[in-house]
């Protein structure tokens, strides 16, 4: 049996981290992601789990991360500012390979900015926010029952690969109100759970593979298999080691972790894109400006279709190039100054003109809006 | 029987420890070890966390479930695993900058919370790791890199700190009374409920050096010379403390529940 029920986004991501296996949620609260943290307050005792309203947001992902080590599945929620807290924590994630889910509901920066309004301003953050070189997941809901189905995903994703993903929602789609149909119980709903080692603990290698897919086993701490965690450069025994050899083998591996398996990690959504002229690139609530734009542009005899990135993190460079092979024109339509517009007119290297409509005024645009944009850029214009 | 406790709680091929010479660092872990050996432990039950600096690495060397973390963020990090596997004995090492500076506000949120961490405090008085930089625990009127005209911040009394933020057991002892600081971590373990050592330890490359204290040895007959029992320190007036310090068992409270076990409360409370 199904219920049908009228949801807010963020209501949704934490029916999907119930669903998902999340059974620890160490948080602080902060708008526009407030919900969330209330929300997991309230579900988590219910299925035996735990949640913790931290000191501060740095304990919230640092408490989490420890959650993890002990062999359960842990999230955090938070925004803006507290994304940015989040940061040196997250490398820690990425270097030790703790899995993890972060949600970032982004709102007007820098700084407070506006935190009840709607903004993207985190894409380049999400991808680059910590410091060093580092390879991260990032997927971006743009609907209420997506939020429950991207929080799923993000918890498999980051279980099977061994790494932080995160969910980057927008004020649009977390305070987003819309029906969503969720099973009476989640038990049916498979829960993806990290590999743990099955061999006897003295050949024990935290960082080593040895089925070829370069994510090793990890397991919990106090199940019999001492191993050691640091954020220092380290080897497959996770022990430091900061040789150029052991460098170069480590950031080698933690990439192609995740390049090596783009096609399982890298998602996009069509909306009436086979026979259109001009792609809207659009992602999260700006992709629900586009759906009706598109609409619109098509009464009119305008043939635009949408390309929606739902994984934003890594890029979908194939899927980008592939659309620049048949496509007249892209338009990118994202709620900032402009950030992934970059990556587009990278991927698409000048073969076709890739136009931005960045929008960066506290509000959404309306599908006249971007229709209206859609039409100077069928003239020809060079958008805004 | 020294011998014995290295083969059997430090990991093999880690050794040569990264400490200076004279540094109190290792005398502390060898405290730390004879307590969880005299707890009768097994080493899949323990976990040490800890940060980063000189004394963090010592998670490195000991044959437990271990974490190097971040600056500061050990006990938080700690928390999490304790909330995820309470019958896990969770330790946690962090040196004075550590978790008084940059973890300050963990170290007070842990305390209030009660939960069952057992945090051993290496005070060297120092930022050793960057080269002698002062930390919240420097003595007022020191010298250090950063302060070459001398120190004007008053340091904490980092036992007392924590006593105030709701830590239900206080304790402290130096790396010249060893048999005591074993003593009061086998304690702090046993004690279920947030738990704080601070061991005094001498740097005498960072801070010994900048502030002549002398060699090793004499920095052990300062702590000697400056350290007083409990038991003795209460009947002492204020004139009589001037520049000392009282170590053994501080403060013990029984009456406080442990996290975890409120927690499981809650759960009870949710599915009724």
């Amino acid at each position: 049996m199904a219920r049908v029920l009228l949801m807010q986004g963020n209501q949704a991501v934490v029916e999907g981290a119930i669903a998902a296996g999340v059974r620890f949620y160490g948080g602080y609260p902060i708008t526009p992601s407030t919900e969330i943290a209330e929300g997991m307050a309230k579900r988590l005792p219910q299925v035996g789990g735990k949640f913790m309203q931290t000191e501060d947001e740095i304990a919230g992902i640092a408490a989490v991360t420890g959650a993890s080590l002990g062999g359960v599945i842990a999230m955090t929620a938070t925004s803006g500012p507290g994304f940015s807290l989040k940061q040196e924590m997250l490398g820690f994630a990425c270097s030790a390979e703790i899995p993890c889910l972060v949600v970032d509901v982004q709102r007007v920066g820098p700084s407070t900015g506006q935190p009840t309004s709607p903004s993207q301003g985190d894409v380049m953050q999400t991808r680059w926010g910590t410091h060093g070189d580092h390879w991260i997941i990032a997927l971006s809901p743009a609907s209420v029952p997506e939020c429950f189905d991207l929080t799923r995903r993000a918890v498999a994703l980051s279980e099977t690969y061994r790494c932080p993903v995160i969910l980057l929602m927008d004020e649009v789609v977390g305070h987003l109100r819309e029906r969503i149909d969720l099973p009476d119980n989640y038990d049916d709903l498979p829960v993806v759970r990290r590999k743990v080692p099955a061999g006897a603990p003295e050949d024990y290698l935290a960082y080593q593979a040895k089925d070829g897919s370069l994510v090793a086993p990890m397991a919990p701490f106090g199940s019999g298999y001492r191993w050691h965690v640091t954020g220092l450069v380290h080897d497959e025994t996770g022990f430091p080691k900061g040789t150029p050899a052991a460098t170069v083998a480590q950031q080698d591996r933690l990439r192609k972790k995740l390049t090596d398996h783009l096609d399982d990690i890298v998602t996009v959504e069509e909306y009436r894109l086979d026979d259109a002229e001009l792609a809207i690139v659009a992602f999260g609530g700006a992709a629900r400006t586009a759906y009706d734009a598109i609409d619109l542009a098509r009464a009119k005899g305008i043939r635009a279709g949408l390309f929606r990135p739902v994984t934003i993190w890594p890029f979908a460079e194939k899927e980008i190039r592939a659309l620049a092979a048949k496509v007249r024109g892209i338009l990118v339509h994202e709620l900032n100054c402009g950030q992934y517009v970059r990556e587009v007119e990278r991927a698409v290297q000048g073969r076709v003109p890739v136009l931005a409509y960045s929008k960066y005024d506290n509000e959404s645009a309306t599908p006249e809006d971007l229709l209206a944009e859609i039409e100077n850029a069928m003239k020809g214009g060079a958008g805004k | 029987m020294k011998e014995a406790l290295v083969e059997k709680y430090f990991r093999p091929g880690r050794l040569p420890h990264i400490w200076c010479p004279g540094c109190g660092n290792g005398i502390v872990t060898a405290a730390m070890v004879q307590a969880i050996d005299r707890e009768g432990l097994a080493k899949d039950d323990v976990a040490l966390i800890s940060g980063i600096g000189c004394s963090s690495r010592v998670s490195g060397y000991l044959d437990f479930n271990t974490a190097n973390t971040v600056h500061g963020r050990a006990l938080a990090i700690a928390t999490g695993l304790k909330m995820a596997r309470p019958s896990l004995t969770v330790l946690v090492a962090s040196g004075d900058g550590d978790c008084s500076a940059i973890g300050g506000n963990h170290l007070i949120h842990a305390a209030r919370r009660n939960i069952d961490l057992t945090l051993i405090v290496f005070n060297n008085n120092i930022y050793g790791m960057t080269g002698g930089q002062y930390s919240p625990l420097t003595p007022q009127g020191s010298r250090a890199t950063t302060a070459p005209y001398q120190t004007i911040e008053p340091a904490f009394d980092i036992t007392a700190l924590a006593r105030a933020a709701g830590a239900t057991f206080t304790a402290r002892a130096t790396t010249y009374h060893t048999p005591l600081l074993t003593d009061l971590i086998a304690k702090a373990i046993r004690h279920k409920g947030f738990s704080i050592v601070e061991a005094v330890t001498a740097c005498p490359t960072n801070y010994g050096r900048q502030n002549k204290m002398g060699n090793p040895g004499q920095m052990m007959e300062w702590q000697k010379d400056h350290a007083v029992m409990k038991a003795k320190w209460d009947t002492m007036t204020e004139d009589e403390r001037a520049g000392k310090f009282p170590i053994g068992l501080l403060s013990e409270r029984t009456d406080a529940v442990e996290y975890t076990a409120a927690y499981d409360e809650i759960i009870r409370r949710a599915q009724a």
